[in-house]
């Protein structure tokens, strides 16, 4: 069992509420995962930007923007939340910069030009409030609560999964065929660099977004590929998208209403949003791809 | 009549309160606010009082209901009226997964879609969907009547044992052992009495009945074999 969320808004006066209703939302999500939480959240589209994890923030991002700045050979920003930071790179430097934090054992949590990672084991509320989620703003975000089954309960383990530039994804369920997979994504150059199921479905998005496929069309190519338990809950920086397996067990509940699409695990999570009364409500059909885009 | 605001009173609370009532009680008329999702709201009733919960429900609500008459405004979440043994339980909106699961007896009335696996394993209760139901539904459905205006997905009553299933709409397809049976007197009776029941516009003539094939009941022996 895991809790999922995810806010798409369509009116621009609503971004600076977004971390305020997703964080109320993946809070309402606790008794479905108090493992780990994570989000996504999408700002403007602005400079290359990457999203690093450290056990040991206080030592390992000390001085790290100069070091960067001089293995880059360009300007470097960063700003530290908690264990995590994000650091503005020179564009084209996205390779570079994961090398470096390779070399010094640093986690990348994911890059790209407007979304930002966050993610730590604990409770939704104290992972919330470790990296002030309420605080934040943006035009769409993810969010996930982990009841841990297939892989262990790690940072790296919590959702959501960033496997390309931009890209998220988050999952409730347990994908059978992963090993297989990960077999046919590594030959691709997408290889998984954990062990758990979902980042599997995550990179298979991305490989097939990299082969020029639509978000719809690798949405859709989830159901032939991919067996087992899903949920998926996918952002790309200009959409939003959701699908489930044909059986269909693992719950999930849209509404949508003229400012925004919402998703939630359970209507709980939707049942504090601005005009929920009047919102078509519904319940997403099984082996159906639903994706909006800007 | 009695109102509860669970947005200031805990669940238990007022499950206790209902779940105290003696079949003699005379405070028959409940309401119930701000449920917003809210898991097993008004389950394990067995008074004939009747709860009216203005919004949406989560998982479980009317669960095990006996006696009691049951209103959601709103929709359902996963399971509602999950093994009821007597009652009615009436949702205004849609239904989500297993509405109405190994129900034993009542009546489970669900004006807009139920979802997947409606009336899984039911055992005597009788439901009406006015809408479309989703796959799986019915699925090893032992008895009572399951009754659809709408459309009904795939494998519709899969493996199903004496349940009788009135779809008025198309069958996306039939699940293993399920086939269309005839429509006798004695079935329009039924159904002409559950859409009246259930205040559904619709005239039983309309409907097609769906039974079990029973070919599943006994060893095949010439199956051996493959064993």
């Amino acid at each position: 069992m895991c809790g999922i969320v995810g806010l798409f808004l369509k009116k621009e006066e609503l971004r600076p509420k977004l971390g305020e209703l997703l964080t109320d939302m993946l809070i309402t999500m606790t008794d479905r995962g108090p493992d780990s939480a994570g989000i996504a959240i999408y700002g403007d589209d602005g400079l290359l930007k990457i999203t690093v994890q450290s056990d040991t923030p206080d030592t390992t991002f000390a001085g790290l923007d100069t070091a960067l700045t001089a293995a880059l050979e360009g300007p470097v920003t960063m700003r530290v939340t908690d264990t995590h930071a994000v650091l503005t790179l020179p564009e084209g430097t996205e390779t570079l910069a994961r090398a470096f934090m390779a070399e010094k054992g640093i986690r990348v949590m994911g890059a790209g030009h407007s979304m930002e990672i966050f993610k730590e084991v604990g409770l939704p509320r104290d992972v919330a409030a470790r990296f002030n989620l309420r605080a934040m703003s943006g035009s769409h975000g993810i969010g996930h609560t982990r009841m841990a089954t297939e892989s262990a309960v790690t940072t790296l383990g919590a959702h959501p999964f960033s496997t390309g530039a931009d890209q998220c994804l988050v999952h409730n369920g347990s994908l059978s065929n992963h090993n297989q997979m990960r077999r046919v994504l590594a030959e691709k150059g997408f290889a998984p660099q954990t062990q758990n199921d979902t980042e599997v479905a995550a990179c298979y998005i991305s490989s097939r977004l990299a082969e020029g496929a639509h978000l719809g069309e690798a949405l859709e190519g989830t159901l032939r590929d991919l067996d087992g338990f899903f949920t998926f809950v996918v952002g790309t920086k200009n959409g939003f998208g959701v699908v489930r397996d044909p059986i269909a067990c693992k719950p999930a509940v849209m509404a949508e209403t003229e400012d925004y699409v919402a998703f939630g695990s359970e209507y709980r999570a939707l049942a504090n949003l601005p005009g929920i009364e009047t919102a078509r409500v519904w319940e997403p059909e099984p082996a159906t791809v639903y994706f909006w885009e800007r | 009549m009695q109102t509860v605001d669970l947005a200031n009173t805990p669940l238990r609370e007022l499950n206790t309160a209902l779940q105290a009532q003696a079949v003699t009680t005379n405070q028959t008329q409940w309401e119930v606010l701000n449920p917003k999702g809210a898991h097993a709201i008004a389950v394990g009733l067995d008074a004939p009082i009747e709860v009216t919960v203005n919004g949406s429900t989560g998982y479980y609500c009317a669960g095990m209901n006996k006696q009691a008459t049951i209103n959601v405004t709103g929709s359902a979440g996963p399971g509602v009226a999950e093994n009821m043994m007597s009652g009615t339980v009436v949702i205004e909106g849609d239904a989500s997964q297993y509405a109405g699961a190994t129900g034993h007896g009542g009546l489970l009335v669900i004006k807009g879609n139920a979802s997947s696996r409606c009336g899984i394993s039911m055992k005597g209760i009788d439901i009406v969907v006015f809408g479309n139901i989703g796959h799986m539904s019915a699925f090893m459905a032992q008895s009572g009547n399951l009754v659809v205006l709408g459309d009904a997905g795939d494998a519709l009553g899969d493996s199903l044992y004496e349940a009788r299933l009135f779809v008025r709409g198309s069958v996306k397809s039939l699940g293993s052992d399920c086939i269309e049976k005839e429509m006798r007197p004695e079935h329009l009776e039924i159904l002409r009495d559950l859409l009246e029941r259930s205040g559904a516009d619709a005239r039983p003539e309309e409907f097609k009945r769906y039974g079990s094939a029973r070919k599943l009941y006994n060893f095949h022996v010439d199956h051996a074999g493959a064993y």
